[in-house]
């Protein structure tokens, strides 16, 4: 081993690292993944568990390079195994190449013969060696030296990181673990004689997706949020719970979904704009409540974090199945938005800005994002925030002839808070007049259902309903997550002379029909693609005819995140 | 009670100021006419300000009121009104919340909220008026309904199960204040409602409100409504014995206890900014 592995002027790299309960195999990638970040890229990464809650085995997937990484790439560069022990369960989850490296140290016996047909190339290396002085040295530490020394990743910058996500440890863990990376690190390199470089990125952030939605919420002005946990929904509440107070907001953890939704309606009806989070079975058992906020015109937002389903489902993987759900599961007629993110630095933008839609157009918005955004974790250019000035209409002075569902030409009516003199009404869920009285006349709920489409047909939602890349005469539609991957392969397909247009949905409900099919002009070759089973978003756009007769769906479920390289396979296929 | 009176120089609100112009939904002879009275009595007592008392309810007969009430009011979905009722305190600890409900609401669809609201014991007033039977859909046996009353098609022989008993679960389940009012005693009713919006905490208030369209039988309760023979305690198990061996129908103050009320406290200083800061590199 006395050769450069990689090419040194291309710092970009994917490494998986795998490991039974208690080998620290996550803890291993967020430390790659903050010396990425102290080395100046940019990363993302991701992780996979079984469904243990404690001591099950786990892989930490990291991907960086100077530019942003959207998504996982098709094959890992490096497979490090702490130790073998259910490496099979993530085999699928981790495709290697002849190109590819596995690390393993001799001491916890060879890698398993299922790693054979990939033909990637075993390296020895000592872990155990470099810990075995260290009190307290433990073989993770290891391991990140050598990775680090091998990817081309300077020690300064994993000493850091060392620090950076071990640092509330405590003195001694982070001197044995110091001890053992610059070992193996030192070792590595001398090998290797390789000079790493150096990223120049500018400022960037080390965040994960549902702590991006927890600040876009934050952002938007939630200061009110009630919720009952969910997995892979729960760090956004663990998240936003103590810095909630911090800045005179609240965080009520509810009995079921149930309450959830209608706490938040409650604290709507107060006047603070109010967030819960969930998953599938909780937006399930909140569609009734939800479906109360629309008639009520009561603002409030659902941060939806997707995980397979249906049922009970595989609640720590993620799957883009719920779109159905969310754009069809009230009943009545039940106008209201729909939103998804596109990544990780987009759940604090599309959070955001949902909320500003749901307090100014007084209704439901749900954001769509996923376990693989949520749960993942990237460093990043700072996210986006919302420059738009709407907000809640009150109100002020109501006045004797105040009424809260006064028709309106754009179909907000201002809504009298409680405390506010002679606005007193009584919001309902029952068909009402202007005023609130219930009613059950065919006058009344023609004109309150228009009332209540027409505020959200008409608004400006502006250019923010989708991200548009390129204008080539291929064109890939997507939403949510999925577009990580979509924009890589536009990106390798326009770079190999085949130049490919994106349109990553962001506003799914209500649709914008005019603006996508201006977008989708003169595509002679367009394919949806969205990781679930059914085609949700393909036969929801075929629904409103936007959809030009040659257009294919490309899709499977998950857990299995969808790949740049499976999309423009199935690019060629329909071509 | 948190919300500042009238000021002196409003002239003082009368019980009909607290009414609104709707007209009842309810039939002839429904109790909830005279529950509807007492709380616009106890409001006018307490002289609230209108605009500063939230009247929540789910649905259910019982459940129309706060359109009754010329107060801010929500009407949402059955069983939900306690959720709603705790989302706004804690967004809005300066309102009076009332919430109102009926048997069916408030302990069948409505059952787990009622036992995490009273363990919750947030400052509000629940306001339940059991009539024994689900009057909106059309007479069906509700919770409190006895088993053997067969006068109903979904349950031709009667429910067969025991009654669910509103008292005891609320003592077991943490609240505050309980205490059971009639609403033929609108007096007694009236200065129960007072005790149980001054009280901080969550006060329940169980109102036996007879329906006399769907139980007739209900008439007798004139006869069988009588005070509660016990003095008022504040110690659990004592009460816990007396809402055991009452029969249903004693009314007045039960229980009540200054317990520790849930309401988060804000820091309320930081800057957006200084918590971004977290993630940069």
């Amino acid at each position: 081993m006395s050769t450069t592995l990689f090419d040194s002027s291309n710092p970009a790299r994917a490494i998986a690292i795998t490991g039974s309960g208690g080998s620290g195999a996550v803890t291993t990638g967020q430390i790659m993944l903050a010396a990425v970040a102290r080395a100046g890229f940019y990363g993302l990464m991701t992780r996979s568990a079984g469904p243990q809650i404690r001591g099950g085995e786990s892989a930490a997937m990291l991907r960086y390079a100077a530019q942003p990484v959207a998504c996982m790439g098709d094959v890992f560069d490096i497979l490090v195994g702490l130790d073998w022990k259910n490496i099979d369960r993530f085999i699928d989850e981790i495709p290697l190449s002849p190109d590819s490296f596995i690390l393993t140290d001799p001491d916890t016996g060879p890698a398993p013969d299922s790693l054979h047909p990939a033909g990637a190339k075993i390296l020895e290396i000592p872990f155990k060696k470099y810990t075995e002085p260290v009190e307290g040295g433990r073989i993770n530490m290891a391991a990140i030296g050598a990775t680090g020394a091998i990817a081309g990743l300077p020690l300064d910058a994993l000493e850091a990181a060392v620090g950076d996500v071990l640092g509330r440890k405590g003195e001694a863990v982070v001197a044995s673990s110091l001890a053992c990376v610059r070992a193996a690190w030192t070792d590595t390199q001398a090998m290797l004689c390789v000079t790493p470089p150096t990223g120049t990125a500018p400022e960037r952030w080390n965040i994960s997706g549902n702590e991006a939605s927890g600040l876009g919420a934050m952002r938007g002005g939630v200061r009110l949020v009630a919720a009952y946990p969910i997995t892979p929904a729960s760090e956004i509440l663990e998240w936003l719970a103590p810095r909630l107070n911090k800045v005179g907001g609240v965080l009520l953890q509810a009995e079921d979904e149930l309450a959830s939704v209608n706490m938040i309606i409650g604290a709507s009806f107060g006047g603070v704009p109010s967030l819960t989070a969930t998953s599938g079975p909780g937006l399930s058992l909140m569609a009734e409540g939800l479906g109360l906020a629309v008639a009520s015109e009561t603002p409030v937002v659902v941060a939806n974090v997707m995980r397979g389903g249906p049922s009970t489902g595989i609640p720590t993987r993620s799957e883009q199945s719920d779109l159905n759900l969310a754009l069809y599961g009230f009943h009545g007629d039940a106008p209201h938005l729909v939103l998804a993110a596109l990544d990780i630095r987009d759940c604090a933008f599309t959070t955001q800005w949902a909320v500003r839609l749901a307090e100014h157009l007084q209704t439901v918005a749900i954001v769509l994002t996923d376990q693989s955004l949520g749960q993942s974790r990237g460093v990043v250019d700072p996210p986006d925030s919302y420059n738009g000035d709407h907000r809640r209409i009150r109100a002020e002075t109501p006045g004797d002839a105040y009424q809260r569902y006064a028709i309106t030409a754009d179909g907000v009516s201002p809504m009298a808070i409680p405390g506010t003199p002679d606005g007193m009404y009584t919001g309902d869920g029952l068909e009402h007049t202007p005023a609130g009285i219930p009613s059950s006349l065919h006058h009344d709920h023609t004109q309150q259902s228009e009332k209540r489409l027409r505020k959200l047909q008409y608004f400006d939602y502006g250019e923010h309903w989708a991200v548009q890349s390129g204008n080539g005469p291929v064109c890939l539609l997507t939403w949510g997550s999925a577009s990580g991957a979509v924009f890589e392969a536009a990106e390798r397909l326009t770079a190999a002379g085949s130049p490919t247009r994106v349109v990553a949905l962001r506003l799914l409900a209500p649709l914008r029909v005019e603006a996508l099919r201006e977008a989708l002009a003169d595509a002679e070759t367009l394919l949806v693609v969205e990781q679930n089973q059914g085609g949700q978003c393909f036969y929801y756009l075929k629904s409103h005819d936007v959809l030009p007769a040659h257009t294919r769906f490309f899709g499977r479920p998950g857990p299995l995140a969808l790949r740049p390289g499976e999309i423009i396979t199935a690019l060629d296929e329909v071509k | 009670m948190s919300t500042a009176t009238a000021t002196d120089t409003a002239p003082a609100l009368r019980a009909k100021d607290y009414k609104s112009e709707i007209k009842p939904v309810w039939c002839p002879g429904c109790g909830h006419f005279a529950v509807l009275s007492t709380v616009t009595k106890a409001l006018a007592y307490l002289q609230l300000r209108r605009e500063e008392v939230a009247m929540i309810s789910g649905i259910g007969c019982s459940s129309r009121l706060p359109a009754y009430v010329d107060s801010y009011g929500f009407h949402g979905v059955h069983g939900r009104a306690l959720a709603v009722a705790s989302g706004l305190k804690a967004a809005r600890p300066d309102l009076t919340v009332l919430v109102a409900g009926g048997d069916g609401d408030g302990f069948s669809i409505g059952g787990n909220h009622f036992l995490h609201a009273c363990r919750r014991n947030m400052d509000m007033t629940y306001i339940a008026m059991d009539n024994e039977v689900y009057g909106m859909t059309k007479g069906q046996a509700s919770p409190t309904t006895a088993p053997e009353w067969d006068r109903c098609k979904l349950t031709p022989h009667g429910t067969g199960v025991p009654r669910f008993r509103p008292a005891g679960i609320a003592l077991a389940a943490g609240a505050s204040f309980i205490a059971r009012g009639f609403s033929g005693d609108p007096g007694g009713l009236t200065r129960l409602l007072v005790e149980a919006i001054q009280h901080r905490g969550f006060s329940f208030v169980h109102v036996l409100s007879p329906c006399l369209t769907f139980r007739p039988e209900h008439k007798e309760w004139k006869q069988r409504v009588h005070p509660c023979r016990l003095a008022t305690t504040n110690n659990a198990a004592e009460a816990a014995r007396l809402i055991q061996e009452d029969d249903g129908k004693a009314t007045g103050l039960l229980y009540i206890e200054d317990q520790p009320v849930w309401q988060p406290e804000n820091e309320d200083h930081a800057d957006l900014s200084e918590i971004e800061a977290e993630f940069r590199v």
